[in-house]
């Protein structure tokens, strides 16, 4: 195709052509949200005949806000983030043309939830260090081992997978990267209770589970260069996000200091003004990337909203319940809930301190990014490394 | 100066309970009590009963043991380790120094494990805030008072009223069990409703002194709790590899625990200072007790908060004692009012003010 991609300009156009075509007060939401994928409106940036037109991504927003203005159904995407975040960005990278038709359209809708296969009890920061087994059987292979801090687990009809294929040869050589199918025999979901009292992830117990070649993406032995691509865009969505002033944990605050004239006090005003400043800061540099991402590719700069997000969250949170005092002491309920979502504000703020904790854990430690800063962004010498050329299975573990 | 260093009648305190309690108060028999409907481990309770513990702070002639806060002390720090789930601090402790400067007759009875007291005040409730304000008419006693510790575990109720300290029989109120951030130290909201009390002491001098004694012995719980973080953080350090090498070997954290270690050791210098000045009426006690809880009560929750965060992913978890700490460490650094009340409580005490 020679065409250009369309402006922002011919996407109203299109959007309005759309949404004449099909009144979203008519149309039932799953007909709607595919045909709104079938016109290439669903991310714009995707490639025509995957949702998308080829146009720059930075025109998404727009779409998005036509969309919504009309009132039209969403596909959901604060629970189906895994899904659009991390696997779709890496379809579409590494998958046959066959897996890309396969899978990003009911990804995209919704209808298909998918979740993420990665880390394991004794490979966390290191993941590399994976040890789930894939064998090779002529046109399948059979899997086994065990995946923890699996959200949407039990939700999901999709995994994607990395596996270890090859022991024998140093860990970042030897792995393949997998769609795997939930519902296949040998997938066993467990819920893994976390300090809050509730279970959003699971553990994945696999078990002689058989996964067909033509669920592999990437090649056999790439599957760490896939997974690097996931991850990129893992902390993206995780730090990267929208926010209006004092809009995140800090509006919490704000707001309970602006209600309760008798939490007041001089220390608590200092505290509170320091985090202010910190979090305002902060959302900037979110916004500053997100332009960035606009107009290029995902960097390391998203290690350092991460950072800066996961630190916030932990001494807002803290100085929530020390204003509360005698009332921070109580919490809200520890039965073991199976949430979809984090929802930080409609839970007592003892939540919000212990939920705060896993921020600098999930989706790469604070201690990880403080490395990818240094090494990737200013360039220091890395860690003395003495696992890169010793075949996997030699590996101390 | 006072005497900061262990005893050997303390440190053979120390190694017994420890014993003990690593067999009747090991961890998941600890996240296991959270779960149940029983306010406190009334087991473990009897077992510390038995061996004089609570007896510590008593003169002999009122029927205690004759020792002194300072072992008290001890026993603080070896419950923190344990997080154990028993009214020691506010029955034990503040109640028990509430009472003995009262010079009231219950004194024998919480020494002998008969009965247990705590002071009805809000768990923030630091030694020189403001109290709740239950009315007396006759004798009687009404209103209602929330989040206090141990309320359900209590037989007897101390009650601050404007005309002094009321003794309140614990059934003859209602008590309202408060899901908890700790619930190894577990609140309730009580109510009384022309509720007959005792009058024990008139004005607030023994209210104080049993919120002081509880500031003051509160560090050494603190202490023993950042302690045993950061010894399970070690060893976890030590055993955990990622990248081919044990974590442990990483200076990020190395530097991190080395600095922890040295909080610690500062914690329990100040936290023995508070307790040795108790013990002996120390004229330095006022600075040293709120001086106790504006240290000790930051360095628990860092040791806490460390202990999740460099146990990574399995520190997140519910199977795993780190949260057990952390929510006694939070809970802690809120108890008796916070690090930045006794910052402002200090700036009084020294002539530093404000502005």
């Amino acid at each position: 195709m020679s065409t250009a991609p369309p402006d922002a300009e011919e996407l109203q156009r299109r959007v309005a052509a759309f949404l004449a075509a099909h009144d979203p007060a008519e149309t039932e939401r799953l007909d709607f949200l595919r045909a709104r994928f079938d016109a290439g409106l669903a991310w714009v940036h995707y490639p025509e005949g995957l949702g998308g037109l080829g146009a720059p991504v930075a025109l998404q927003h727009g779409v998005d806000v036509a969309f919504h203005r009309a009132g039209a159904p969403d596909n959901h995407p604060e629970a189906i983030g895994i899904g659009l975040g991390m696997a779709a960005p890496t379809i579409l990278a590494f998958g046959t043309e066959e897996q890309k038709r396969r899978f990003l359209r009911p990804l995209w809708t919704g209808e298909e939830v998918w979740c993420q296969l990665f880390s394991e009890p004794g490979a966390g920061s290191d993941l590399a260090a994976l040890g789930t087994r894939a064998v090779r059987d002529g046109d399948s292979w059979t899997v086994t081992g065990q995946k923890v801090w699996t959200s949407m687990a039990h939700e999901a009809r999709w995994a994607i997978l990395v596996t270890r294929t090859d022991p024998d040869v140093p860990k970042h050589r030897g792995m393949t990267y997998f769609v795997c199918d939930m519902h296949a025999p040998g997938v066993e979901v467990r819920p893994l209770r976390q300090i809050t009292g509730e279970a959003e992830f699971n553990e994945v117990f696999l078990t002689d589970v058989a996964i067909p070649d033509e669920h592999r993406l990437g090649e056999v032995g790439e599957g760490w260069r896939v997974a690097t691509t996931t991850l990129m865009n893992e902390r993206v969505a995780i730090g990267g996000r929208a926010a209006p002033r004092e809009g995140g944990m800090i509006g919490v605050v704000t707001g309970l200091w602006r209600d309760r004239p008798e939490l007041r006090t001089p220390g608590g005003h200092e505290e509170l003004l320091k985090l202010w400043v910190q979090a305002e800061a902060a959302r900037l540099t979110g916004e500053r990337l997100r332009q960035q991402l606009a107009v290029g590719s995902p960097g390391p700069e998203g290690s350092a909203a991460k950072l800066a997000f996961a630190r916030l969250n932990q001494q807002i949170s803290g100085l929530e319940l020390e204003l509360l005092g005698s009332e921070g002491l109580r919490y809200d309920d520890w039965t073991m809930r199976r949430p979809t979502e984090v929802d930080f504000t409609r839970r007592s703020p003892g939540y919000r301190y212990l939920r705060a904790k896993g921020n600098s854990i999930e989706g790469g430690t604070s201690e990880i990014l403080r490395n990818i800063i240094a090494e990737r962004v200013l360039g220091l010498p890395g860690e003395i490394r003495v696992d890169k050329d010793v075949p996997w299975k030699d590996l101390p573990k | 100066m006072s005497d900061l260093l262990y005893g050997e009648i303390e440190d053979d305190l120390r190694s017994g309970l420890r014993g003990m309690l690593d067999q009747r108060a090991a961890w998941p028999e600890v996240l296991a009590g959270t779960e149940k409907d029983e306010p406190s481990d009334a087991a473990l309770w009897d077992v510390l009963d038995e061996i004089g513990v609570l007896a510590l702070p008593v003169p002999e002639a009122q029927g205690g043991a004759g020792a002194s806060w300072r072992e008290t002390a001890v026993v603080m720090e070896e419950l923190g380790r344990a997080v154990a789930p028993v009214p020691f601090l506010t029955s034990a402790v503040i109640a028990t120094a509430a009472l003995l400067a009262a010079g009231d007759e219950l004194v024998p009875q919480l020494a002998s494990g008969d009965r247990t007291a705590v002071l009805a005040v809000p768990f923030g409730t630091a030694p020189d805030a403001p109290l709740p304000a239950v009315r007396t008419s006759g004798g009687r006693l009404s209103g209602e008072i929330r989040d206090v510790a141990d309320a359900l575990a209590a037989d007897v109720l101390l009650v601050p009223t404007p005309d002094g300290l009321y003794a309140v029989d614990a059934a003859d109120t209602t008590r309202t069990p408060v899901i908890s951030l700790d619930m190894t130290r577990r609140l309730g909201d009580l109510t009384l409703a022309d509720t007959p009390g005792r009058l024990v002491a008139t004005g607030e001098e023994a209210v104080r002194a049993g919120l002081t004694a509880g500031a003051a012995l509160l560090a050494s719980e603190q202490l023993g709790l950042a302690e045993r973080c950061l010894e399970i953080t070690v060893a976890y350090l030590k055993t955990r590899y990622q990248f081919g090498r044990p974590v442990g070997s990483y200076q990020g954290l190395k530097h991190r625990l080395a600095d922890l270690w040295t909080s610690i050791s500062e914690a329990r210098a100040v936290a023995r200072h508070a307790a040795s000045c108790l013990a002996t009426g120390d004229a330095d006690l006022p600075v040293a007790a709120v001086l106790a809880q504006a240290h000790c009560s930051e360095v628990a929750v860092r040791a806490a908060e460390e202990c999740v965060q460099m146990h990574g992913g399995i520190g997140f978890t519910w199977e795993h004692p780190a949260h057990l700490y952390l929510k006694r460490a939070k809970a802690d650094a809120l108890a008796l009012g916070t690090p930045s009340h006794y910052r402002a409580t200090l700036a009084r005490l020294l002539d530093l003010p404000p502005s």
